[in-house]
């Protein structure tokens, strides 16, 4: 196809032309942005938590009268929650991932250190907290029974207080000690007194959405009982099959051995069920961001409709002319075809760096990453082949003018 | 003439209906999503205080110890409890009124609704007149009760109806954490789009607290606190105590004229220095004194998400009006035999670029109408939205009136060129080629 009849009949026809190509351009340029801003946040809803999600379940429950002033029934409703059949394993624990509430602490590598390494998210409970929550341990080992400590009793002997062993992340660990085995370095997270880590674990994902997205699993366990003024915290390793009618019942068999305790609705649920909930809104936001890709295509498309009708219609007498002479429906259907594919690449080229603009600033803004070239040829080719299918219609109609009209006056 | 130009314009329509309801529908998606995200931007970013918000001011301190410290950098967003009782009695604001988040289990006295957990704001005295807060029955309590730690509450509208039917409630008891509380007032209605006196909470837009109480009551019966609590030190057996080195207080002063708020200012600096000189604080003087409507801007009160939307939409619009030029330009050129034939009759290119914009005017006006449903369904689907600003999405007549002018801005906007490139159509090459 020669491009040089096409170029100069675009000439004669500059605004239209620059209008639509930089239509093309602003919507390839939105849908780039738009698309990269979807793949975000499905990665972020995709990445590890580390925890068996599907088999847990979380209760929350808090006494009625002023907090830690009753003995606590802590062991006995463990026990209970144990002998329920479907259970697999039952911990305390002050915080869950997806959850609202969230502990963290300063990590340092000396005392007395002046500026600390990261901030971490310290997940307190029981023995079986690990195991509960399903984590896989990477190297060392869990924590023991006996290292377990009572938080009041610990937070009492103020800077006397130690913790002597820890688990930590693996995150965690590469960021604090980049060149090796953390198992069995010193850290220091509780008071000024020097705390082991005894082991790593693959994932834990934090509490919360404070943090940026390196700090995410910046998180460890502590051998310390969850603290009592909260109230209780409990996850359920259980029987996915099962896991309502589970929390119905533990529900009861905890309200049994302590009647006057109120049961926190938003809490006491799923862990798919508070995990549905954390990225809500990502997932809105994502649908309504292919929603106006989609809307932006569909405008761009019958723009590209439009005005090639419009063309079609204002040069049906050259096209009659041009078949008159000899040529063929295919070559009118292909010169549309062509005239769209060099507005579309026109467009492309512009759109790309309007696409780079757009993303400068939201970089700037909104803590956006930078947009990989990747999403270039992308974009690229939904366009080309957006247009191409737009242009198809008015292409297929030019081609079927007959030469006949040259021959007919206006 | 108008309305001769307008029978052209939709004789003009009629020719060509499916590329008049293409542009149309072009603007009515362009407006009506740029109209729903900017009626939610509009609501979320309004001012909490009409009046009042360049009065209001925020101070902050800078009491942590040396560790981590960074020359200038902002200091925390709440107060030590000793900071925030010191400058509650100090008293050298117009108003002030020191606050934190806490929660406590309400016991009706009849056996439904069984005991829940509320919401309940620790504040003193000024709380209620400085934040203008509405009354339906009696009022706020007074300093004193503040300093003799009354057993006093003031109740929302929504518990008042939930626990008394909505009655005047006023003087009878309400059992919290076990103890006995006298009501003392009961709030109207009163739904501030955002939570202004506290951005530390995690729901910003959920609306203000249930029960609200004296702080100094809530520290003598130890009444349990929530909220975002930040230490630097090892806290000892009480992070809730007067000397602990932890912050979770909000602190508000009201100045009413910029020269008190300097002075305040000045204030601040002074009490910063003779903390330092005591050895209460170990980093150099750094204060802060922020008024609402800064306080929220620098917090960024208006959800990252939201304001991209609101970007997005515009980009939209945008587009959405370069297909009308586009088509438009389309269409009247496709006229220029007609066009030629009126000049050659002696219209005035004026006169032709007059009937051309009114062609225009008419497919925005009806872009714009359309446009303004689509943007009330989108509104709704916004408010089906989990988010807790999202039930606040409801368009005003602020917003009604812009979103009409938007359309018809627009939509002349996209017809300025088609129509001067109109009427700049020469009468001779046109009737020659006929």
């Amino acid at each position: 196809m020669d491009f040089v009849p096409i170029m100069s009949t675009l000439k004669r026809h500059k605004t239209a032309a620059a209008l639509i190509a930089l239509e093309i351009a602003l919507s390839c340029a939105i849908v780039a942005n738009a698309v990269f801003v979807i793949r975000e946040r499905l990665d972020r809803m995709s990445q590890p938590s580390g925890i068996v999600v599907t088999e847990l379940i979380q209760i929350e429950l808090e006494g009625i009268g002023r907090a830690g002033s009753e003995p606590s029934t802590r062991d006995e409703d463990m026990a209970a929650l144990r002998a329920i059949p479907g259970v697999r394993s039952v911990a305390a624990t002050n915080q869950v991932p997806y959850g609202m509430s969230s502990w963290n602490t300063s990590v340092n590598l000396e005392p007395d250190q002046m500026q600390p390494i990261l901030n971490g998210a310290s997940f307190y409970g029981s023995e079986d907290l690990l195991e509960t929550l399903g984590l896989r341990l990477v190297s060392g080992r869990g924590l023991e029974p006996d290292e377990y400590q009572q938080y009041e009793a610990l937070v009492e002997r103020g800077a006397e207080g130690a913790v002597p062993s820890v688990v930590i992340t693996a995150s965690m660990a590469g960021r604090l000690f980049p060149d090796g085995d953390a198992v069995g370095r010193t850290v220091y997270v509780w008071s000024d007194q020097p705390t082991r880590i005894v082991g790593v674990v693959e994932h834990l994902q934090r509490p919360g959405d404070y943090f940026g997205p390196s700090d995410r699993e910046y998180s460890m366990l502590l051998p310390v009982t969850a603290p009592m003024e909260y109230g209780d915290r409990y996850v359920l390793r259980v029987d996915p099959e099962r896991r309502e009618e589970i929390l119905a019942g533990a529900v009861d068999a905890l309200l049994e051995i302590e009647p006057d305790r109120i049961v926190s609705e938003e809490s006491t649920t799923t862990i798919e069920q508070l995990r549905e909930e954390f990225f809500q809104q990502d997932r809105a936001m994502a649908w309504l961001l292919v929603a106006v890709c989609v809307a932006l295509l569909a405008v761009t498309a019958a723009g590209i409709v439009g005005l090639a009708s419009f063309w079609v219609q204002q040069r049906s007498r050259q096209i009659g002319v041009r078949r008159a002479v000899g040529a063929t429906r295919g070559q009118i259907l292909r010169y549309f075809q062509t005239e769209n594919f060099l507005l579309a690449t026109i467009g492309i080229v512009l759109g790309m760096a309007l696409a780079y603009a757009i993303n400068a600033l939201l970089m700037e803004r909104y803590e956006l990453a930078r947009l990989p070239w990747q999403f270039l040829p992308i974009g690229a080719v939904t366009v080309w082949l957006l247009g191409q299918l737009a242009v198809l219609g008015p292409a297929l109609r030019a081609s079927a003018v007959p030469p006949a009209v040259a021959t007919r006056s206006v | 003439m108008l309305r001769y130009y307008f029978s052209l314009a939709l004789r003009s329509f009629r020719r060509s209906r499916v590329l008049t309801a293409l542009m149309v529908l072009a603007i009515a998606l362009g407006i009506g999503s740029s109209m729903t995200t900017l009626t939610v931007f509009h609501v979320l970013s309004g001012d909490p205080l009409p009046g009042k918000s360049d009065k209001l001011y925020y101070p902050q301190l800078d009491a942590e110890s040396m560790v981590g410290y960074v020359p200038g950098q902002e200091p925390q967003n709440q107060l030590t409890r000793f900071d925030a009782e010191a400058l509650l009695a100090a008293g050298r604001a117009d108003r002030q009124a020191l606050l934190t988040a806490g929660r406590v289990a309400v016991e009706p006295q009849s056996a439904e609704p069984a005991p829940f957990h509320a919401d309940t704001r620790y504040t003193s005295a000024d709380f209620f007149p400085m934040f203008d807060v509405p009354f339906r029955f009696g009022q706020g309590w007074s300093g004193v009760e503040d300093e003799r730690r009354a057993r006093v509450v003031v109740i929302s509208e929504a518990l008042n109806d939930r626990l008394f039917g909505g009655e005047n409630s006023v003087g009878r008891t309400l059992r919290l954490d076990q103890i006995d509380f006298r009501i003392v007032g009961v709030l109207d209605h009163w739904r501030p789009h955002v939570r202004f006196y506290d951005l530390t909470a995690i729901d910003r837009f959920g609306g203000a607290e249930e029960i609200f109480l004296p702080f100094s009551t809530s520290r003598d019966l130890g009444l349990s606190r929530s909220g975002s609590i930040t230490c630097w030190d090892s806290t000892g057996t009480d992070p809730t105590g007067l000397n602990a080195p932890c912050v979770w207080m909000q602190f508000w002063v009201q100045l009413d004229s910029p020269r008190k708020a300097h002075e305040y200012r000045t204030f601040l600096e002074n009490y910063s220095e003779e903390q330092r000189a005591a050895g209460r604080f170990e980093r150099p003087t750094n204060v802060r004194l922020r008024n609402l409507t800064e306080w929220l801007d620098h917090n960024r009160v208006v959800p990252s998400d939201v304001r991209l939307q609101t970007w997005l939409a515009f980009g939209f619009l945008a587009v959405c009006l370069l297909n009308t030029i586009g088509l438009l330009l389309a269409k009247f050129m496709r006229r220029s035999g007609e066009i030629g034939v009126r000049r050659a009759l002696g219209a005035a290119r004026r006169t032709i670029f007059f009937q051309f914009i009114v062609e225009a005017g008419v497919v925005g006006v009806a872009g714009g109408l359309l446009g303004l449903g689509l943007a009330l369904l989108g509104l709704w689907t916004v408010r089906q939205q989990p988010a807790s600003y999202a039930q606040l999405a409801e368009i005003d007549g602020l917003m009604l009136a812009t979103t009409l002018v938007l359309a018809l801005a627009a939509s002349l906007l996209a017809g300025v060129l088609p129509a001067w490139r109109a009427c700049q159509v020469t009468p001779a090459i046109q009737l020659k080629s006929q």
